[in-house]
């Protein structure tokens, strides 16, 4: 029985005629490659992957692209700190200082000089890298966790959980961070392994949020209670329907907490709260150098640099990360 | 509703059992949503009354239409019955047994024999999961078929609703939209269930496409004996496919009967009002005719009217009656269910279009 509105005279014929047309296929579209498609021993129609089409946008973001190159030499550098440094980031060099005990500037020795102690400072920056990057992105793969699950677990149990969870990050972020930190790595003897904790302690908030948020959106969508119908567990819903679309705002907001949390490193090493001597990083070399900012600003200038330019290419990348998975929000 | 907590009534009590095999049955179902107020002490100022004591039959194989306007409570009504709702009172059972006694585990397998066509097929489907994941799902939930026999089963069940079975690997956005509401289709066919809730599943297709669908959905129907619940608020789509319609306005039941005497002889004066809407596609005929127009809006669900809750939009209102009792759904004439005051089983008010287009008593 086909479907004819009542009274209509004209569409009937048609409605007859495409009737006709659907015991045999469906679609319009794809009527007229019917035969080839159908077949049982043509081939399965493959896709292009979702990741590849991310990729393909990213890839037309010039900044987005420059940025992932500083992090991906950043990242060789920081591995390869052992083999490629060209001395000792701890030795103390006697050549390293002038006769009146001052750091030297460039030489073919010292590519960048040295420091207040005579060290070269192109070898302290390469294995200051390594600290920056493994505290940025453990300490925020911490973060990350705990605001996944807090955010997850809010967002879609809803309830007492929620109202728990989310008053507990509001409580967090009316905290001063800083003192936070400061208070809880002078209490804790600092290592790096407490900084890591402390800063992925203090910084699970803002990730909560954002997660919380998607899933409560995510949560009232059709195909959540088509999951529901269909007799998936919670568990599954929450893994195989709601996770993977939680994939583009993870990623967009780990790359832009990196930036953060690497400056956050910055300023706890430059008060003397960070990794402690003689291992070097960033904020304790600007911080050991700042009273000879007028006779040797190299001292402050390079490990100034070497944060800035990685702040900015884990920014610029999360940018570009987030334009390339939302292409409807793009501001360009 | 005064009867919401009390046990599961008795069986002749129902609306309908007693014609003959009911696959499911509704009784006296109450979907309110708390509008509260607080922040940390959160506490109910209020309540949307979405479904505010709905009780009907669906008889196995049949399609029973239900219409009304947006905003009335028909899709809340499907959503509860299926559980997605949890309903604050009232009874679901499918056959015989009641659903709101079930959670977890056994709520999860009697879902297998209910199934919903939802309305959006661009927000139904996960987007990110392949065909073959999102019809293969239930199958691997339900643990039907073994690793090997899934796959083929997901080509059969794609192949019955006619998507190219070649085409399990895609993901959703590289289908239309009629294309999608097929997978959907494929999705609740799945489980093999007996009772399927239609959520306006053409409302959001594009008109060429509707007549495919519809037609799918009644193949379907005869193939494999399917029961529908059809929710729509396109009349004329209601009265092709159903075999029963029951009318909601605001939160309740207000006619149900067999598709021809309703469509025929409706005589709750909000049916006929409804009725006299459907634009007829002959001009000639479209002049003549004239669209009862009711007056005022439909009251909020937050603070429904006393009474009949028509009662304020109703030309045969008949003060002292109807906006003090509220009418009991009551079956007229055999197999016609209304829920009106004013209605006997000899006489019922006829509506027709005033002066000025505004319902009127016709003399």
């Amino acid at each position: 029985m086909s479907y004819v509105p009542p009274h209509d005279p004209f569409a009937a014929d048609e409605f007859a005629a495409r009737e006709r047309a659907i015991d045999v296929v469906v679609d319009e579209s794809m009527a007229s490659q019917a035969g080839v498609l159908w077949s049982p021993d043509a081939a399965i129609i493959e896709h292009k992957g979702t990741w590849q089409e991310v990729w393909e946008r990213f890839r037309k973001d010039k900044f987005a692209v420059m940025g992932l190159v500083v992090i991906a030499i950043l990242v060789f550098v920081a591995i390869t700190a052992p083999w490629i440094a060209p001395h000792d980031p701890t030795a103390q060099y006697d050549d390293g200082l002038t006769m009146q005990g001052m750091p030297v500037g460039s030489s073919s020795k010292f590519l960048l000089g040295t420091d207040t102690l005579g060290r070269d400072l192109l070898s302290r920056l390469m294995y200051g890298a390594r600290v920056s990057l493994v505290i940025g992105i453990m300490a925020n793969g911490l973060a990350l966790i705990l605001g996944v699950i807090f955010g997850l677990t809010a967002g879609f149990f809803r309830g007492s959980t929620e109202t728990a969870v989310m008053r507990a990050t509001d409580v967090m972020m009316a905290f001063p961070i800083y003192l936070l930190a400061v208070a809880l790595v002078s209490v804790l003897k600092p290592s790096l392994w407490i900084l890591i904790f402390v800063i992925g302690f203090v910084y699970w908030t803002p990730m909560t949020r954002v997660i919380h948020g998607e899933v409560l959106s995510i949560r009232e969508k059709e195909f959540v209670a088509a999951a529901r119908l269909t007799g998936c567990s919670n568990g599954r819903i929450l893994y195989r329907h709601i996770l993977p679309h939680l994939v583009a705002p993870i990623i967009v907001y780990t790359s832009l907490g990196i930036a953060t949390t690497v400056l956050f490193e910055a300023t706890l090493s430059y008060i003397g709260l960070g990794v402690q001597p003689p291992t070097p990083s960033w904020g304790q070399m600007i911080a050991d150098g700042q009273n000879y900012y007028l006779s040797a600003p190299h001292l402050v200038i390079y490990p100034g640099l070497c944060i800035m330019l990685t702040v900015l290419a884990f920014n610029l990348v999360g940018d570009g990360l987030r334009d390339a998975f939302d292409p409807q929000q793009r501001r360009r | 509703m005064s009867t919401a907590s009390a046990a599961v009534p008795d069986a002749t009590d129902t609306v309908g059992l007693a014609n003959g095999d009911n696959l499911v049955t509704i009784d006296d179902l109450v979907v309110h949503f708390p509008i509260t107020s607080g922040i940390v002490f959160r506490h109910k100022i209020g309540a949307v009354r979405a479904v505010d004591g709905v009780s009907f039959t669906v008889k196995r194989g049949e399609t029973l239409g239900l219409v009304g306007e947006s905003g009335c409570g028909k899709s809340t009504t499907g959503k509860a019955i299926l559980h997605l709702e949890k309903p604050t009172g009232g009874h679901v059972l499918y056959e015989g047994a009641d659903l709101a006694h079930l959670s977890g585990r056994a709520l999860r397998r009697q879902r297998r024999r209910m199934q919903m066509i939802f309305q959006d097929p661009y927000a139904s489907l996960n987007s990110r999961m392949t065909i073959a994941d999102i019809v293969g799902e239930p199958l691997l939930v339900h643990k039907l078929y073994p690793r090997g026999g899934r796959n083929q089963r997901v080509r059969e069940l794609l192949e019955l609703v006619g998507i190219n079975p070649n085409t399990l690997n895609r993901y959703p956005h590289e289908f239309s939209g009629g294309q999608r509401q097929r997978i959907g289709v494929a999705r609740a066919l799945a489980v093999e269930p007996n009772f399927i809730v239609c959520d306006e599943p053409i409302s959001a297709l594009d008109v060429s496409i509707r007549a495919q669908i519809i037609n799918l959905l009644q193949r379907l129907q005869g193939e494999f004996g399917l029961t529908y619940l059809f929710i729509a608020h396109d009349l004329s789509v209601v009265r092709h496919i159903s075999d029963r319609i029951a009318v909601m306005y605001l939160g309740r039941i207000v006619e149900l009967a067999e598709n021809a005497v309703l469509y025929g002889a409706p005589m709750h004066p909000y049916t006929q009002a409804l009725l006299s809407a459907v634009p007829i596609p002959d001009p000639e005929v479209e002049e003549k005719r004239r669209a009862v127009v009711l007056r005022g809006d439909v009251p909020s669900p937050a603070d429904p009217p006393p009474g009949c809750h028509f009662h304020t939009r109703c030309p045969v209102m008949e003060e002292g009656l109807c906006d003090v009792e509220v009418p009991r759904l009551r079956e007229v004439r055999p197999g016609h269910w209304a829920s009106c005051h004013l209605v006997a089983d000899t006489s019922y008010p006829h509506i027709r279009a005033g002066e000025d287009d505004c319902a009127e008593v016709e003399a």
